[in-house]
């Protein structure tokens, strides 16, 4: 191909931006690693070294372990996320696909009902929200927190897979029902595996923000029975503010998860981005 | 001719999805609305109309507070457009460059801060920013710009803007990706006819690039907006719910979290609390019809 394009000195520059810049965004995480497998002392007198043989210390993880339920907050997060995603997946799909595949009075009124969701963040009804928990018994319960999300994360889920389900062929879904085949048959044996691809890239969409998420837990769900991992290291971390070697681990076990997921789901995140499913 | 039957499975597939977002979203979005026109009066909720908006903006202690949370909201959103979005579209040109070596391995680092909750992003940075622990003056000192060291998040002067750059640091990967994909997309037929006129290298991004992704730039533009003025995790975990030091880095979350759910020896009153996400609700309809039909009508869209 062309000079113009691949000058090695450009090349070169483009190189130093970019380490540069995944410097600047791997550095705090990196830190914050590190030291926490460090003596106290070693993380005050040397904080950017590697811990070394006389360095090494589990004392903060100990801690973690000893004074906060990890396990229990991670399992919390974990239920809250899948049963969220699981619902939105779900009620999502067939909500995209009756907009979609049929044509009925209101269908264009119920698609842009549904998708004024997507700009109008749902914390600005956490007032109510949190008034019909109470009514309804649900405070403290990982149910509320379920619905919250379930809810939040459907107008861009429908948005998005209605788009992909547009372009199932009609052929298949006919030959479905001259096969005598009901439309539940056709949604969930045809039309559903068709749309794996997509349905993996809402989910990883709305994974980040649920897990991540502090308000809700917050505010609905702040029991210790109920606590997210994200709320419980927020408390944890308050607590103990002064133990740094506590905070520092507290810290690394909750970007871990976070890290083993991301490792796992990046390309279907990145490729989700960029086959331009948030246009 | 015969009404066709009722086709009970449309029902039956928009049902689930409709009435829970109906009943945990638009419903309490509504009755949030409407319980920002109730006052509690002798333990009893009475109907007071737009008596809170008055409070809130006429009363002097209360206004005080809601323009600065309001007026921080925005420089926290300035500060968002004018480096969160230039760097994320300078790394997405950089990184849509054609066989850039290790391309795939910059974009995922690059996007790392950005799964991490608040929580951990607020603290690590709270951590190394901190003048005890010492890693940020020792690294500028290293640099020989010691001097410049000051307890960032504990100044007045700072904190707000530091915050925002944490912030900054942790979503720049959203325009990046959003921009990435967007250039990803110009037909590469367009770039060689503007070599042949002699357009390349950095005018080619000016002159043919930028247009071209002016509306992905309109998007970034409102989801910045609309992230940016219902934000409160960040703000919470690093400064606490008093958004301190002395309200320096309050903005609309904040303000709303401590009206509403009360901290030390405030009450909670969820009915100003109610006003105050009201507010919010019309700011952000603001922004988003301005984008809507302000600018996304009027962008030039080019036919790839």
């Amino acid at each position: 191909m062309n000079q113009a394009r691949s000058n090695p000195l450009n090349k070169a520059a483009m190189h130093g931006a970019l380490i540069l810049y995944t410097l600047i965004a791997l550095f705090p995480v990196f830190v914050i690693l590190i030291n926490s497998f460090k003596t106290r002392k070693a993380i005050f007198r040397e904080p950017l070294a590697l811990p070394g043989a006389d360095t090494f210390s589990m004392i903060g993880y100990q801690t973690v372990m000893k004074q906060g339920d990890f396990f229990l907050y991670f399992q919390n997060s974990m239920i809250v996320t899948v049963v969220s995603l699981t619902f939105i997946l779900l009620f999502g799909a067939m909500a995209a696909f009756a907009l979609s595949e049929y044509r009925f009075k209101g269908n264009l009124v119920m698609g842009l009902y549904l998708a004024l969701g997507i700009m109008i963040p749902i914390r600005i009804g956490t007032v109510a929200i949190l008034e019909m928990m109470v009514a309804t018994g649900l405070v403290n319960t990982l149910t509320a927190l379920i619905l919250v999300y379930t809810a939040q994360g459907l107008p861009l889920a429908v948005f998005i897979l209605s788009e992909f389900m547009r372009q199932v062929s009609d052929d298949l879904k006919n030959a479905g029902r001259i096969d005598g085949l009901s439309e539940y048959t056709i949604f969930f044996r045809l039309v559903l595996p068709l749309v794996r691809p997509a349905m993996a890239t809402v989910a990883v969409f709305n994974m980040i923000p649920i897990w991540n998420d502090l308000w809700f837990p917050l505010i609905l769900a702040p029991a210790e029975e109920t606590k997210t991992l994200t709320l419980g290291s927020q408390v944890f971390i308050g607590q103990f503010v002064t133990d740094w070697n506590a905070v520092l681990s507290a810290l690394s076990m909750a970007i871990l998860p976070v890290l083993i997921l991301y490792v796992i789901f990046s390309r279907q995140l990145i490729r989700g981005i960029t086959s331009g499913a948030v246009k | 001719m015969s009404k066709p039957r009722f086709r009970w499975h449309i029902l039956a597939f928009l049902a689930p999805a409709v009435f829970v977002y109906t009943a945990v979203m638009i419903f309490p979005l509504f009755n949030t609305l409407r319980l920002a026109l109730y006052s509690k009066i002798d333990q009893e909720r009475v109907f007071v109309g737009l008596e809170n908006f008055y409070t809130l903006l006429g009363n002097p202690i209360w206004a005080d507070q809601f323009w600065n949370a309001l007026g921080n909201n925005f420089w926290f959103f300035l500060i968002h457009m004018v480096v969160q979005n230039p760097i994320g579209i300078a790394l997405a040109a950089i990184l849509s460059h054609p066989r850039l070596r290790f391309a795939a391995f910059y974009r995922s680092a690059i996007f790392i801060p950005t799964i991490l909750s608040f929580v951990i992003v607020g603290f690590a940075w709270k951590l190394i920013l901190s003048p005890i622990w010492g890693i940020a003056p020792s690294m500028l000192d290293a640099v020989g710009l010691k001097s410049l060291f000051a307890p960032w998040l504990g100044k007045e002067e700072y904190a707000l803007t530091t915050l925002a750059l944490v912030s900054v640091w942790q979503f720049v990967g959203i325009p990046m990706m959003l921009i990435y994909a967007a250039l990803l997309s110009i037909p590469e037929e367009i770039l060689e006819a503007g070599e042949i006129d002699g357009i390349t290298g950095t005018s080619a991004f000016w002159k043919i690039k930028l247009p071209l992704i002016l509306p992905s730039i309109g998007i970034i533009s409102i989801l910045t907006f609309v992230g940016n003025f219902n934000a409160f995790d960040l703000i919470y975990t690093s400064q606490g719910a008093l958004a301190g030091p002395n309200f320096s880095t309050d903005i609309l979350g904040t303000f709303m979290y401590r009206t509403f759910f009360g901290f030390q020896l405030q009450l909670g009153d969820p009915y100003m609390g109610s006003a105050i996400a009201s507010a919010m609700f019309a700011i952000i309809l603001v922004g988003v019809c301005i984008y809507l039909f302000g600018i996304q009508t009027r962008m030039r869209r080019y036919q790839l």
